[in-house]
């Protein structure tokens, strides 16, 4: 029995509103006239035309795409593989240190992984810089991707390569031609997901960082301290774009694959 | 090659992810503990001693005798570290109850929804989370400040004739830790509620039980799992959050994760915070493993 009462409808609008009504204002404050952000002074875009001029800035955008994409990237891999070596292997030497250390990172403050990975880099010599950044992000995020891929391997109806096997398919041919299809919106939402959060992270891109490889998000924390511009305002309204549209885009592209497979399956048990 | 070659790839699925974590999770820890017994140096690195693949042992040996504890017993004399430490657990101790009280009503109301819009409800809590966690913050900035929009509407409706100081206060870092961490409370909440039998209240209310009760009784304990875990994923963070009190907290708001910062950034003592953390780490290892465990626990129901 549902009851969908009024109570619930007040609790579900004013949370979404608490929610939503801080980036909302910041969004429209970034369409200011006014270089104050908490007057409104008229429409403008004057911001977002000023930002195509200031070239650190560009520059640490650029180097926040990069890191981004190659630490997703490597971070999918490890983490479907990770994924997959929890689900599937639910005896082997040392699992309760490895899930541990799956788990660990989606809860263990940032100040912490930041500081640790950048001793690390010191102790062995490692240059900082852009690739120090890309390591340490694939680390974090490989652990998220791997907890949505194994919610999604859980799910898994394990006939459909047992059937493959059968057939004679090798276990590699088996994964790329049954099992990643099957378990690939997963994988993408995995991969939007490293890559939005290597796109967010101040803390440990901060620590791991050396001359010359200055991200986006430090950039805005080094001007948010000097005080709040409708430029930084336009910036977030910029990533929150890409970051929603993103994932608008991905949510409906997985949810039309599901859609389809269901279909297909259904369609597979009622052939004779 | 058949079995063989099936057993081999089998143990790579399992080494390649275990050997990248044991490498840039596990050993950096005891990296830290290490350092965390040197002694600070004006040099590159900034501590002492440091070792060297070239050192014999007679060397290692030598380096080994000059680490001390030294570092930790001036975080225990210094009351500085250990307010901040008790005052980063207490904060992040009442926010996690505030999330949960904020986040309780909402994901009681989704999991009642009607099940087509379920899942855009859902999407709708998830969207921020993908969104910067500091430009969530720094959008509070412009609400919370004296001039800002909170105290322009409070003065324009006149509730109050003077600007409230919240920026820069510990009200700020919860307001703060409340909104940023309230979608990480909501989602577990949410799926433990939309798992519940609702005929259970319904019999519940049957045997004369009022609504209240039936709550109490029925609703919240079967959704302690999802209270459980929503509290762990707010808790353990917060305790070491830098940005939130940095951007939004005041003097007043002594919290580890900026203490552990300035000491690495400013004072370039890298042995000093090297303890820090690893007291931080201590503080939360029980709460790890908890909350590894429920983890743990979820995944074998979900088999």
């Amino acid at each position: 029995m549902l009851r969908w009462t009024r109570f619930n409808i007040a609790s579900v609008a004013l949370g979404f509103a608490f929610l939503y009504l801080p980036i909302v204002l910041l969004v429209v404050f970034s369409f200011n006239e006014s270089k104050l952000v908490t007057v409104w002074g008229g429409f403008s875009t004057k911001w977002y035309v000023s930002l195509l001029h200031n070239q650190a800035l560009l520059d640490a955008a650029w180097v926040t795409i990069r890191v981004g994409l190659l630490s997703a990237t490597a971070a999918t891999v490890l983490g479907t593989l990770a994924a997959i070596a929890l689900v599937r292997y639910t005896r082997f030497r040392g699992r309760m240190l490895f899930s541990g250390m799956v788990y660990a990172p989606l809860v263990m403050p940032e100040v912490i992984t930041g500081l640790s990975l950048l001793l690390l880099f010191v102790a062995i010599g490692f240059d900082r810089g852009f690739w120090t950044i890309t390591l340490a992000h694939t680390t974090l995020t490989m652990c998220f991707v791997a907890v949505v891929v194994q919610s999604r391997l859980l799910t898994f109806d394990r006939s459909i390569e047992e059937a493959a096997q059968d057939l004679g398919a090798p276990p590699v041919r088996t994964f790329f031609e049954v099992t990643l299809p099957i378990i690939a919106p997963a994988v993408l939402s995995g991969w939007i997901l490293a890559f939005t959060l290597s796109l967010d992270d101040l803390v440990i891109a901060s620590f791991t960082s050396g001359p010359g490889a200055t991200t986006l998000p430090m950039k805005i924390y080094s001007q948010v301290r000097l005080g709040v511009t409708p430029e930084i305002n336009a910036v977030c309204t910029i990533l929150i774009a890409v970051v929603a549209i993103g994932v608008i885009c991905a949510s409906t592209i997985t949810k039309r694959r599901e859609l389809q497979r269901e279909r297909d399956e259904r369609a597979a048990a009622n052939a004779p | 090659m058949g079995k063989l070659g099936s057993a081999f790839y089998n143990r790579l699925v399992i080494i390649i992810p275990y050997v990248w974590l044991l490498l840039f999770f596990m050993a950096p820890f005891f990296i830290v503990f290490r350092i965390s017994l040197s002694t600070t140096a004006i040099a590159m690195p900034p501590y002492e001693p440091v070792f060297a693949l070239a050192d014999g042992w007679a060397e290692f040996w030598a380096k080994m005798r000059t680490f001390s504890f030294e570092n930790y017993s001036y975080l225990f004399d210094d009351p500085l570290y250990l307010n901040a430490y008790i005052s980063s657990v207490v904060i992040a101790g009442v926010s996690t109850f505030l999330t949960l009280l904020i986040a309780y009503p909402i994901a009681y109301g989704m999991a009642q929804a009607p099940r087509s819009i379920r899942p855009t409800l859902l999407m709708l809590v998830i969207l921020p989370f993908w969104t910067s966690f500091l430009i969530r913050v720094y959008a509070w900035i412009a609400i919370l400040k004296p001039e800002g929009l909170f105290n322009q509407l409070l003065l324009s409706v006149h509730a109050i004739d003077t600007p409230l100081i919240i920026l820069n206060t510990n009200v700020a870092v919860y307001i703060g830790i409340v909104y940023s961490y309230l979608p990480f409370m909501v989602l577990p909440l949410y799926s433990s509620l939309e798992k519940m039998d609702g005929t259970l209240i319904e019999a519940a209310q049957d045997l004369g039980c009022t609504p209240i009760t039936a709550f109490w009784r029925v609703t919240f304990p079967l959704s302690l799992p999802g209270v459980v875990a929503g509290c762990m994923l707010v808790f353990i963070p917060a305790v070491g959050e830098f940005v939130i009190p940095d951007l939004l907290g005041g003097s007043e708001t002594l919290m580890i994760g900026k203490t552990l910062w300035n000491e690495f950034n400013s004072n370039r003592d890298w042995p000093v915070s090297s303890a820090v953390a690893t007291i931080l780490l201590l503080i939360l290892v029980i709460p790890i493993v908890f909350f590894q465990n429920a983890q743990a626990k979820a995944d074998e129901q979900g088999r």
